[in-house]
């Protein structure tokens, strides 16, 4: 018998479950804001859902409304990407060691 | 560009999202963390585009709303100041639970663009992962909206609780799963849409009860639903990438949480269901009636004791981002330093109203990470350093969390800072903290009282020094 394809995206995302577990102790608590933004910009990895949906519509028919949620949806996912990303770019430059 | 092909690509960037995380175990590796998490992003944007193949007009339209939004996003990230990045992240959630639940919309509408099916005979399986995307997607916008507003203060910080709030979100969850059941057998787009609406609702309802000193476990609680919500996603897109990251989101959240609440000594179950600071306050009244004397000073008197000290330490707290006087400590601090006082500073690990807030702010200020301790690296510490200057910190030094079992905070791990030879407390007020709890380190001898804006003070402390 053949497995579900579902099996498989299942275990990866059991087996993920585990590796964040165990990168995120790895975190020193210091970086735990620039945690936080960093995983929010990566969860906007989302836009792949919202870049597939905007080019769902034919040339006639760009806009319907599956397309517009779409287009809506890569604003939305780029804010975040685009601001999680770089303000951790900016709280991470202040981490600095004593200057002797 | 053939789907295996690009599965393996999406593959790689959920590796990179991984050493992205990986980075921040340490500052030094922490930058070049987050340039593996870009990269990871641009290979999953850019594969995503060539896997669907249609450079038709359709695709300008992509790059268009792609560059309003970055251009949104790069335009806050550069003007926020750091105080606001509780806000900041609690506004990024609620657009990544948008965005998921915009995006099972659209795959719900046209399930034939996501090889889902056909409208009205979508596949079982991925009717349930959309659902549950769009779910978690709607509770966590409204809940991060609610967040938002509480820490912005356009909403009031104080729980707000009502009778039959608890049966009611039962009842709401309930019928969540009961509408999602409806929509799988029926695949009516009725069902689809009041799950939604109700899924919103739940979510402000949620999040309403919650006081705002325990923001720091709502804010990790939104983001481990975020992780939640794409993951969902994920598994109707299959698309390994967002599984990947919406599993290390998830966990990142939940964890963050939990070491909020064992900051605390509360369970999760015991904040999510709310409450807090409101009922506490009255029971405390009788207790704490009397006006019992406490010695107060002005800079001068400040200056003085620091000066003659040997070793500092400073504990932060909102207070201190609330005032904006991350910058006058640290040149505080300077001058101390100038004199071979030795300085470090005490994070508590719930001080702020975000994990990890304190660490950005003196971060932001120039002061070196490798002065800046957690709770279990400095409290010893306490009983051989003369001075301990608290500035808007209280909860996370009162003594009662040991000694009295009466006290709503018993239990939670404080910072000793009873045992240092003399207290420095910069306070606006005597009021109590958020918890509305007195502190008994105000009263007594070795500790004097600084009631000014924490800003203002330290300056003048500076001047005298």
């Amino acid at each position: 018998m053949e497995i579900d394809p579902f099996i498989f995206r299942l275990s990866i995302f059991i087996l993920s479950i585990f590796i964040g577990y165990y990168v995120v102790w790895s975190v020193t608590p210091s970086l735990h804001t620039p945690l936080m933004s960093v995983t929010n910009a990566i969860s906007s990895v989302i836009i792949v859902g919202a870049i597939i949906a905007g080019l769902a519509g034919n040339s006639e028919n760009i806009f319907n409304t599956s397309s517009i949620f779409g287009f809506l949806a890569i604003s939305l996912a780029a804010i975040n990407i685009f601001g999680g990303f770089l303000v951790t770019q900016r709280m991470l430059q202040m981490y600095k060691k004593k200057n002797k | 560009m053939s789907a295996n092909l690009s599965a393996i690509f999406y593959l790689i960037s959920g590796v990179l999202f991984i050493l992205a995380l990986r980075g921040l175990s340490s500052p030094e590796t922490s930058r070049q963390g987050n340039l593996f998490g870009i990269l990871g992003m641009v290979i999953a944007i850019t594969v995503t585009f060539l896997s669907v193949g249609n450079f038709s007009s359709g695709f300008v339209y992509v790059l268009i709303f792609l560059t309003i939004g970055g251009l949104i996003g790069a335009f806050i990230a550069y003007k926020i100041p750091m105080t606001a990045m509780p806000e900041l992240v609690a506004g990024f959630h609620s657009l990544v639970g948008l965005a998921a639940v915009f995006v099972a919309i659209s795959a719900f509408l046209n399930p034939e663009a996501f090889n889902l099916g056909s409208s009205g005979n979508i596949k079982l399986g991925s009717l349930i992962e959309m659902s549950i995307g769009a779910a978690v997607g709607a509770v966590t916008f409204s809940g991060s909206i609610i967040a938002f507003l509480k820490l912005q203060g356009i909403m009031s910080g104080a729980p707000i609780t009502f009778k039959g709030q608890h049966p009611l979100n039962a009842l709401i969850l309930i019928s969540i799963i009961v509408l999602t059941y409806l929509l799988c057998s029926t695949q009516s787009a009725h069902f689809f849409w009041i799950m939604l609406a109700v899924s919103f609702l739940i979510g402000f309802l949620l999040i309403v009860p919650i006081g705002g000193a325990d923001m720091p476990v709502v804010i990790s609680m939104l983001n481990s639903y975020s992780g939640w919500a794409a993951a969902g996603i994920g598994f109707t897109l299959e698309n390994s990438a967002l599984i990947i990251t919406g599993a290390l989101v998830g966990s990142s959240g939940a964890i963050l949480s939990y070491i909020m609440c064992k900051g605390m000594n509360r369970s999760f179950f015991n904040v999510i269901m709310g409450g807090f600071g409101a009922a506490e306050q009255s029971g405390l009244s009788s207790g704490s009636k009397e006006q019992r004397p406490v010695k107060t000073g002005n800079a001068e008197d400040a200056a003085f004791l620091m000066k003659n000290a040997s070793s500092v330490i400073i504990v932060p707290g909102y207070g201190m981002a609330v005032a904006q006087a991350q910058h006058a400590l640290r040149e505080m601090v300077d001058t101390l330093k100038k004199n071979d006082i030795k300085v470090s500073y005490a994070i508590h690990p719930v001080a702020g109203r975000m994990p990890g807030h304190m660490n950005v702010l003196l971060a932001e200020a120039n002061v070196p990470y490798d002065e800046v301790f957690e709770l279990e690296e400095i409290n010893n510490d306490f009983a051989n350093a003369d001075v301990a200057f608290v500035i808007g910190a209280n909860d996370v030094t009162n003594p009662s969390a040991k000694t009295d079992p009466e006290s709503p905070i018993y239990g939670m791990p404080i910072l000793d800072v009873e045992k240092c030879k003399s207290v420095l407390f910069v306070k606006r007020s005597l009021s109590p903290g958020y918890a509305g709890i007195d502190n008994n380190l105000f009263y007594k001898e070795n500790t004097l009282m600084l009631f000014a804006d924490a800003k203002k003070m330290t300056e003048e402390i500076t001047k005298n020094l």
